[in-house]
C-alpha cells in the first residue's frame, strides 16, 4: 500500500471519499474502495512436466500500471496471457474485475482488454483505419462512429490520420508500435496488456514512446499490465514493479523501492543495469 | 508445315476438343478446390491430422494416371460415362497441391498476427475469414495453379477411355504415326497450360502484393 501513496496511481483522485487520501485512513480504506481489477489466486501452469508458473499471487489495482519484469524465460508472457485466457491455468484462478476469467464467455473477456504485443501483430492485409477500427466494427458499432473514433484513437497516439489509408508495411518501427497501441484501444477497454510492447524499436523511439504512454495513462488510467525485462523501463512506467524469476513471483515493489530493495533477485537486477536508476525511479513519480 | 495446315483444315473439332479439355479441367479442378481447400484448413487447425490427409493424398498423385482411369472404368455410376470418370480421376490428382498450398498458406501466418487476432478477441472463424484465408490467399492461389498446369496435360490421358478433350487427336496421331496431328492435340494442350500459368500467376502476384 505504501507504494500505491508514492505513486499516487491516478484512480486514487477519483474515489471521493470525502477523507485526506494522502492520510492513514487510505491504507484501511483501500481494499474496498479499489478491488483489484486482476487478480491471480494461487495460478499455476505447466505445459506436460514443465512448470511454467508456480503459485502466483497477485493483484492489479484500478489505474494502475504493474510491471512485469523478468528475464525471458521467468514466465512473464505466460502471466500476461493468463489474463485474457491465451492461457489456461493448470491451477488456481485468475479473477478479472472480481470474477473468475474462466467463467464468461472468452470472446467477450477479449474484447474488454486491448492487448499489444512486440511484433504488433498488425494485420498485414489491412489499413491502419480498418486495423485500428476492427474490433468496434465487429462489435457493430456504426460506420461514423468507427470513422470517428479511429481518428480520435491516432490523434492520441500520435499519428497523423492521414496516415488512415496506409498499409502496416508503408509505416515505421515507431509508427506501427503506434498503431497498435490505438489498436488495442479501440473498444475503450479498462485493461490494457503489454508484452514488451517497445523491445523491438531503436532507443531514441522507444524513450519517445515511454514519454507518450507516460502522458497517455495520466489521461486515461487504464489498468495496465506491462511485460519487459528492462529495469529502466519498469522502473520509469510502472506503478509497481513484480519481479519473476523461474515461474515464481519474487517480489512486488514499488520503483524507489525496487532500487533501494536488499532482495537478492532485485539487488542482483539493479546491480546488472548500473548507475542512474535512482533518477529513473523518480521521474515518472514528478 | 503440315501442323498448322492440319489444325486450319480442322478447326472446328480443335476448338471443340479443346472447350472439352478446358471443360474436364475447369470442372475437377473446381471440385478439387470445394474438397481441397476446407480439408487444407482443417488440417491446418488440427496438426493430428495432416500427416493422414497429406499421405493419403501423396498417395494418389503416385497411381500412374493410365492405371487409375483403368480402376475406375468398373465403378458403376462413374463407368457408365467417360467424362464422369475422367473427372474423378483428374480432382483427385489436383487434390495434392491444393491441400498441401491451404495448409502450408494458414500455417504460414505470422503468428503474431493470429495472435494479436485472438487476444483482440476475433472468434475462431473471423480469425479465419478476416486473418487467415486473406493472408494465405497467393499462397492457395499457387496450389491451384499447380494442380491447373498438371490437370491439362493429364486430361490429354482421359481420351484413352474415350472421355474426349485434345489427348484424341495425340492418341490418334500416335495410332495414324502422324506427327502433325500429335502436334495438333499437343500445342493447344501446352497453349492452354501456359495460358492458365501466366492468368492465375498474375491473379497470384496481385493478391500478394496486397
Amino acid at each position: 500500500m505504501k507504494t500505491l501513496q508514492q505513486r499516487k496511481p491516478p484512480s486514487v483522485p477519483r474515489i471521493t471519499l470525502g477523507v485526506d487520501l494522502n492520510s492513514g485512513m487510505l491504507a484501511q480504506m483501500q481494499p474496498t474502495a479499489a478491488r483489484p481489477v486482476i487478480e491471480f489466486r494461487g495460478v499455476s501452469y505447466g505445459v506436460g512436466d514443465v512448470q511454467v508458473l508456480s503459485g502466483i499471487n497477485l493483484q492489479v489495482h484500478p489505474g494502475e500500471t504493474l510491471v512485469l519484469l523478468g528475464r525471458s524465460g521467468s514466465g512473464k508472457t505466460t502471466t500476461l496471457k493468463l489474463v485474457n485466457r491465451l492461457l489456461s491455468p493448470t491451477a488456481g484462478e485468475v479473477l478479472v474485475r472480481g470474477v473468475p476469467n474462466a467463467s464468461g464467455d472468452v470472446i467477450r473477456l477479449r474484447r474488454g482488454i486491448g492487448y499489444v504485443i512486440q511484433d504488433v501483430g498488425l494485420f498485414p492485409h489491412f489499413t491502419v483505419e480498418r486495423n485500428v477500427g476492427l474490433v468496434p466494427r465487429i462489435e457493430g458499432w456504426p460506420e461514423q462512429k468507427v470513422c470517428a473514433r479511429v481518428e480520435e484513437l491516432l490523434r492520441l497516439v500520435g499519428l497523423s490520420p492521414e496516415l488512415a489509408l496506409r498499409f502496416p508495411h508503408q509505416l515505421s518501427g515507431g509508427q506501427r508500435q503506434r498503431v497498435g497501441v490505438a489498436r488495442a484501444l479501440a473498444a475503450d477497454p479498462e485493461i490494457l496488456l503489454m508484452d514488451e510492447p517497445f523491445g523491438a524499436l531503436d532507443p531514441l523511439t522507444r524513450d519517445e514512446l515511454q514519454r507518450e504512454f507516460l502522458s497517455l495513462q495520466q489521461r486515461l488510467h487504464k489498468t495496465v499490465v506491462f511485460v519487459t525485462h528492462d529495469l529502466r523501463e519498469a522502473l520509469r512506467l510502472g506503478s509497481r514493479v513484480a519481479l519473476m524469476e523461474a515461474g515464481r513471483l519474487v517480489t512486488v515493489l514499488g520503483p524507489q523501492e525496487f532500487v533501494r530493495s536488499t532482495d537478492p533477485w532485485a539487488s542482483a537486477y539493479v546491480r546488472a543495469f548500473g548507475d542512474g536508476l535512482e533518477s529513473v525511479a523518480n521521474r515518472g513519480a514528478l | 508445315m503440315n501442323v498448322f495446315r492440319f489444325i486450319l483444315h480442322n478447326h472446328e473439332q480443335v476448338l471443340e476438343l479443346t472447350l472439352e479439355h478446358l471443360w474436364l479441367v475447369g470442372v475437377s479442378t473446381v471440385f478439387a478446390a470445394l474438397i481441397g481447400i476446407p480439408l487444407g484448413i482443417v488440417i491446418a487447425r488440427r496438426p493430428g491430422l495432416n500427416k493422414p490427409v497429406l499421405g493419403s493424398a501423396n498417395v494418389i498423385q503416385t497411381i500412374p494416371s493410365l492405371a487409375l482411369f483403368g480402376f475406375l472404368l468398373p465403378v458403376p455410376w462413374l463407368g457408365e460415362r467417360a467424362d464422369r470418370l475422367a473427372i474423378l480421376a483428374l480432382t483427385l490428382y489436383a487434390l495434392l497441391p491444393i491441400i498441401r498450398n491451404t495448409y502450408t498458406g494458414i500455417r504460414g501466418v505470422d503468428p503474431a498476427v493470429v495472435e494479436a487476432g485472438r487476444g483482440m478477441g476475433l472468434t475462431e472463424s473471423q480469425l479465419l475469414f478476416q486473418v487467415q484465408l486473406p493472408l494465405a490467399a497467393s499462397v492457395i492461389l499457387s496450389g491451384v495453379r499447380v494442380a491447373v498446369v498438371i490437370s491439362v496435360g493429364l486430361a490429354t490421358i482421359a481420351a484413352a477411355i474415350g472421355a474426349g478433350g485434345l489427348g484424341e487427336f495425340i492418341f490418334r496421331g500416335l495410332a495414324m504415326v502422324d506427327d502433325s496431328v500429335i502436334l495438333a492435340g499437343a500445342i493447344p494442350a501446352a497453349i492452354l497450360a501456359l495460358a492458365a500459368d501466366f492468368g492465375l500467376g498474375w491473379l497470384e502476384r496481385r493478391l500478394r502484393a496486397r
